[in-house]
């Protein structure tokens, strides 16, 4: 072993350089520009418990995408009826699974039947003859259709947030996809989480429909709705007293267009009030249908519903070619800006719920910070001074492994870009420990040896074989419990799992490997006589 | 230096006794707390809710606190100091998991606000709602259990070489896993199990040093739940990781006696076991004391100057590091004796047990 000390000399020194190199980016900024070229240049992640953040994981409601889905098939079949001047009795969804049809003349069943699996492949169609000898269909969605949509609404809904959180401006965000329909947000460093949840969440579904002027809005509201409206309610909040006030409109169901036709949504201000409001501007088909729409109800009333809620329903004075619309209300810089974003990012598939959130203030990841390095530096230097007191020189030896480890682990989190958590810095600590204990097996066989009068170089070789075998199976048996940490954890916990196996990892090395190569040089090489151990 | 002379030969096998009964004392005192408490004293990740930690200006009483949370009728939460005197930190945690979570530390910050003035600084807002908290309880308890699993299988492989039966042993423990989740048990009767089939393949199979350390493992995890039951903490996730690190360490410290008793037994066959078991012991006892103290000192650090944060987890690491040593030699050791004076038929082995 002593013949090979120049290459595993070579091989601690090579180490050793590889591990500055790679923790060299995080302790400063400035880099030279060659270096960039070659040399690693990522700083350490830190974990949101260590620099403040917000992680968000989202549920998808995607049984409301698939109903959205087939309230879409049922206006695509109506118009289908009317082009093939088919008539109709009842059309309707039943919950997620299947569409229910009721015709009125008996021979259009077959007509209706060859059309249906053609255009509605997604569907499987039954049918049968009521008493009245009426064709009775039920298409039922079939689970491949169902799955696809729910899969395509999860894999829209990340798209759109990861727009909206683009256009918001955070630093580093981290978003995908989890199983069950979940969607998993961290960002870190963000100063305002309530805007940012709120910029999240919004489904921000734009839907223009026409006020129902013909019925009466306190009629419907004692519960008669007449077929094919609905009420929805402006909600204003009072100046003065800042009440909140719900006033109902009757509207007409059929929604007009929507916000999928819009090319941009911009915060402007108005001249009169000095309020922002957000302008609309719609694409050439939106543009057209707009147009249409204005043009055929000049003088009635076009509500801006928003998220199931009216915004605002003005009077359409003229038809409207140009394609742009406002919305107005008392919104605050902020508000407006934010409803500009979500409108531009496009409406979410289906609404989402917030199951998890974890918020961390920027202050307590500081603080957090630093009193995990507080602590490392204290318990540190009190195992360092302990190792140098109760073994000598031998002692110092570990020391520098000690060190060695602390450097190995931080350029091992650079190397894997892993995430430096609170719990990490904790187990940076318990390595500093256990990493001790590999070199105080070693030494304690060493003494033995001496102990039973063998050479010094005899005593180095006996404790090292001897404690080998013992100091794998003691750190392997960590390393399982860190690896099973890693893979069921979350988070601040599989920072923990990391940096305990890189730490593992890297003791194992110096500790076998490199405080050999110590002692070789020393009573090899330097021809030492004595064991300060 | 040395602080264990190398001559040092103290009688630890002798006073095993005392050593069964504490520990069978604590163990059946933390069951009986558990029971008592109906379960662990969850925290947010597993029972869902809120967790706050807000830090006030100056000095209020929780009472005040919770005056102040009327408004959005949250007077009933739970609500603790925190962190170091003269900060003014406070925790609310909010059990329900019924209300609408989400914007709710909003509310709170106003009407913390709306009582107390701008000084009001929210640190930090864990919310979990039901969903999650149950999926995660589902993996800590797996990684609980594959952690058995791995341990298992790797301690009959080390120590008896008998690596086909840890091959037998992961079967049958997957079997059971199987067979449990078809009958749609709970994972904790599933950990339970799982402990019951190890222990019993361990007797079956004469694997008796796998035995002792899994038996040392079990009380060491039991007692430091014990403990954060009496202190009243709560088991979050890296209170689970804190566990599964003790397992680690205990298993380590085991491991090296155990490694040290069967050089001995090889190397002096005439001698009792008794004797070899004790002369094992104090042999590794300047290594054992060394690693546990620098461990320790590491730790106690972390506990007095890691802040509030962390200081549950240090807690549970500091337990674990004195009952992991404590058991290496009080528990799997004396396990092993009981297992030689029982299984030994042997008319020659019959004369190296002492009673």
């Amino acid at each position: 072993m002593s013949k090979n000390l120049g290459w595993r000399g070579a091989i601690s020194l090579f180490a050793v350089i590889i591990g500055c190199l790679y923790l060299i980016p995080s302790i400063t900024s400035d880099l030279p520009a060659w270096w960039s070229n070659i040399l690693p240049r990522d700083k350490i992640h830190l974990g949101l418990d260590l620099q403040g953040g917000m992680h968000l994981v989202l549920e998808v409601q995607s049984l409301k995408a698939v109903e959205s889905h087939l309230e879409r098939v049922i206006e695509e079949m109506k118009t289908d009826l009317r082009k093939n001047k088919i008539r109709y009795l009842g059309l309707e969804r039943e919950g997620t699974e299947s569409i229910s049809l009721t015709l009125i003349r008996e021979k259009d069943g077959d007509t209706f039947k060859d059309f249906a699996e053609i255009n509605y492949p997604d569907f499987e169609v039954e049918s049968t003859l009521n008493n009245e000898g009426q064709p009775e269909f039920h298409l039922a969605f079939l689970p491949k259709a169902k799955a696809r949509i729910i899969k395509m609404a999860v894999e829209q809904a990340l798209e759109t947030i990861r727009n909206r959180i683009d256009q918001f401006g955070v630093s580093e965000p981290d978003i995908r996809p989890q199983e069950n329909n979940r969607l998993l947000i961290q960002l870190p460093g963000i100063k305002d989480p309530k805007r940012a949840i709120e910029l999240i969440g919004k489904t921000a579904l734009l839907e223009f429909k026409l006020v129902d002027e013909e019925n009466s809005v306190e009629e419907a509201l004692k519960g008669d709705i007449p077929p094919g409206d609905e009420i929805l309610y402006q909600v204003k909040i009072d100046q003065k007293t800042g009440q909140k006030k719900k006033i109902p409109f009757l509207l007409k169901r059929r929604t007009l267009l929507t916000g999928e036709y819009l090319t941009d949504a911009r915060v402007q201000i108005d001249n009169q009030y000095n309020e922002p409001y957000v302008s609309l501007s719609f694409d050439s088909r939106g543009a057209r249908l707009f147009s249409q729409i204005t043009g055929k109800n000049i003088k009635k009333r076009l509500a801006i519903v928003l998220d199931n809620k009216v915004n605002s329903a003005p009077v359409i004075q003229d038809k409207i070619s140009g394609g742009r619309a406002q919305i107005t209300g008392r919104f605050s810089m902020d508000e407006a800006k934010d409803l500009a974003i979500v409108l531009r990012a496009g409406a979410l598939p289906a609404p989402v719920k917030i199951i998890e959130e974890r918020t961390v203030g920027p202050s307590l990841g500081k603080d957090s910070i630093e009193k995990g390095f507080t602590s490392m530096l204290i318990g540190g230097v009190v195992v360092i001074l302990f190792m140098m007191i109760y073994y000598n020189l031998s002692g110092i030896i570990a020391d520098i492994a000690l060190l060695l480890n602390i450097l190995f682990i931080m350029a091992g989190l650079a190397f894997f870009a892993a995430t430096l958590t609170l719990p990490g810095i904790a187990g940076i600590i318990l390595t500093i420990g256990m990493s001790v204990d590999a070199n105080v097996l070693i030494f304690e066989r060493i003494r033995e040896e001496l102990r039973l009068g063998k050479t010094p170089r005899a005593a180095i070789e006996g404790g090292y074989s001897k404690a080998l075998v013992t100091i794998l199976d003691a750190q392997v048996t960590t390393l399982i419990a860190a690896l099973v940490l890693f893979q069921f954890g979350t988070g601040p916990v599989r920072g923990f799992a990391v940096t305990l196996s890189i730490g593992i990892l890297a003791s194992l090395f110096t500790a076998i490997f490199l405080t050999r190569v110590i002692f070789d040089f020393l009573y090899i090489q330097r021809g030492m006589k004595k064991i300060r151990i | 230096m040395e602080f264990i002379k190398p001559g040092i030969n103290i009688d630890f096998i002798g006073k095993r006794k005392f050593a069964f009964i504490f520990s069978a004392t604590m163990i059946i005192l933390t069951l009986f707390l558990l029971i008592w408490r109906g379960g662990p004293n969850y925290g947010v990740d597993f029972s869902g809710g809120v967790l706050i930690q807000v830090k006030l200006d100056q000095k209020r009483t929780p009472s005040e606190i919770r005056g102040a949370l009327k408004p959005v009728r949250l007077q009933d939460s739970i609500i603790q100091e925190f962190g170091e005197k003269g900060q003014f930190e406070h925790l609310i945690r909010v059990m329900e998991t019924d209300i609408e979570l989400s914007g709710l530390s909003d509310q709170v910050e106003k009407a913390l606000i709306q009582a107390f003035g701008q000084g009001v600084e929210m640190r930090r807002v864990e919310m979990v709602g039901p969903k999650v908290g149950k999926d995660l309880r589902q993996k800590a308890l797996f990684a609980i259990f594959y952690a058995i699993l791995f341990i298992a299988i790797y301690i009959s492989g080390r120590f008896e070489l008998k690596w086909v039966m840890s091959i037998v042993m992961a079967l049958c423990l997957a079997f059971v896993v199987y067979i449990t989740s078809s009958l749609g048990m709970s994972v904790t009767w599933l950990i339970f199990l799982a402990i019951m089939v190890t222990l019993g393949l361990c007797w079956y199979l004469k694997l008796k040093y796998a035995m002792g350390a899994i038996i040392a493992l079990v009380h060491d995890v039991t007692i430091t739940m014990g403990i954060f039951a009496l202190t009243d903490r709560e088991i979050s996730l890296s209170i689970i990781a804190a566990f599964l690190t003790i397992v680690g360490y205990s298993l380590n410290d085991t491991i090296i006696v155990f490694d040290r008793i069967r050089e001995n037994l090889r190397r002096f066959r005439r001698r009792p076991f008794e004797e070899n078991m004790n002369t094992s012991i104090n042999e590794t006892l300047s290594r054992t004391i060394l690693t546990s103290t620098t461990t320790l000192v590491v730790v106690l650090t972390l506990f007095i100057l890691g802040g509030a944060v962390i200081h549950d987890f240090a807690f549970a690491i500091l337990i674990g590091v004195f009952v992991g040593t404590y058991s290496s030699i009080f528990v799997a050791s004396p396990i092993l004796l009981i297992w030689e004076s029982t299984f030994t038929n042997n008319v020659e082995d019959k004369s190296r047990i002492s009673k």
